[in-house]
């Protein structure tokens, strides 16, 4: 096939879900390499059996890769957005906060702590979060790393509340060590 | 004194081994002297080691002073610096001068205990915990071509190694 025009510095989010199995990335991303795509920065999770794929591309228009990657999502039964972003690459922000929750699993947990980090101002850089112990008696746990301006004071206090439910919630600062 | 040109990946040269220093001399002490400026101009960066600006010998330089509230020695200039003993684990976060835009978490022992040279050539040693020993664990990995990213672990490692307890 003749390569596609390059949307020079044209980033694409590119979303795949669907059942897990072997070789989705593989095959995912050797299509967009065949097609003269560049990828940047990616975040791929098996979260509950499905296998989610967030993943920034360049290089095609959204028609040129939507016809590289559809017959690959097609085979594999996965379901498949292509989204324009308005992100660039290098332009990482540095989390100085990680707020660390964890207790028996009811509705509310990641509304409420949520809502207490967006109250103080607090932007989520990554979240990671899972369900452990048994069918019976899950626990929650999630991991959040952010940029809080006004530090961790602020939302240790805020987040008391919580800890009274019956939550642990840990606050600790981040310090990138830089060597 | 000067500010001294800082290597970055993927240059080659980050992944050289360094020799130790052998000559106590004038050349030595102008050298620390520039490498202390450099690592003092590089943004927030508490420490660095003689590889990062193209000098493949045991040297390295460490100063969190500017860090409250932590137990720290100051400004350590240390000349074949040799951990002796080490300590539990941590994980914090780090980055290098030599590794821009890129952040990630570092397993790194909690207390060690090392010994080293000074600029004249004595001998002593040193006991260190926490951000200061995750400093300089980081700066002596430079010294044997190591970078922070050979020993970077998953973001979701914590929620894994809560599986692992269960």
């Amino acid at each position: 096939m003749s390569a596609p025009a390059n949307q020079n510095g044209r980033w694409y989010m590119l979303t795949v879900v669907g059942a897990d199995r072997p070789g989705i990335v593989a095959k995912l991303t050797d299509a967009l390499y065949r097609g003269g795509c560049n990828l940047g920065e990616a975040s791929m999770v098996r979260l509950g059996e499905n296998f989610s794929v967030m993943l920034m591309v360049e290089g095609a228009d959204a028609a040129v890769l939507e016809r590289l990657v559809k017959p690959v999502t097609d085979a594999l039964r996965l379901r498949l957005h292509i989204d324009p972003i308005q992100g660039r690459l290098h332009h990482h922000q540095e989390p100085n906060v990680q707020v660390t929750v964890y207790g028996a699993d009811r509705p509310g947990i990641v509304a409420q702590v949520t809502g207490v980090l967006a109250d103080a101002g607090c932007n989520i850089l990554d979240l990671n979060s899972d369900v452990g112990g048994s069918a019976e008696r899950p626990i929650y746990i999630m991991i959040i790393d952010g940029y809080a301006p006004a530090g961790m004071a602020a939302i240790g206090h805020a987040l008391e509340p919580l800890r009274r439910d019956g939550i642990e919630v840990r606050v600790s600062g981040l310090d990138t060590l830089i060597g | 004194m000067a500010v001294l040109e800082v290597l970055q990946y993927p240059d080659p040269r980050l992944k050289q081994v360094s020799v130790p220093v052998v000559a106590f001399d004038a050349t030595l002490q102008a050298f620390l002297a520039d490498l202390e400026e450099t690592m003092r101009a590089g943004p927030g960066s508490v420490g660095i080691a003689a590889p990062q600006v193209g000098i493949f010998q045991r040297i390295i330089i460490v100063d969190v002073s500017s860090k409250p509230g932590i137990r720290q020695h100051g400004c350590l200039r240390l000349v074949n610096p040799e951990i002796l003993h080490q300590e539990g684990e941590v994980k914090g976060r780090e980055g290098c001068m030599s590794v821009p835009d890129y952040t990630g978490n570092v397993l790194r022992a909690r207390n060690i205990r090392l010994r080293a040279q000074d600029i004249e050539g004595q001998w002593c040693e040193v006991d260190c915990e926490g951000y200061e020993a995750r400093a300089l664990q980081h700066e002596i990995d430079h010294l044997d071509g190591q970078l922070f990213l050979d020993r970077i672990v998953s973001p979701r490692h914590d929620l894994f190694r809560r599986k692992v307890y269960r």
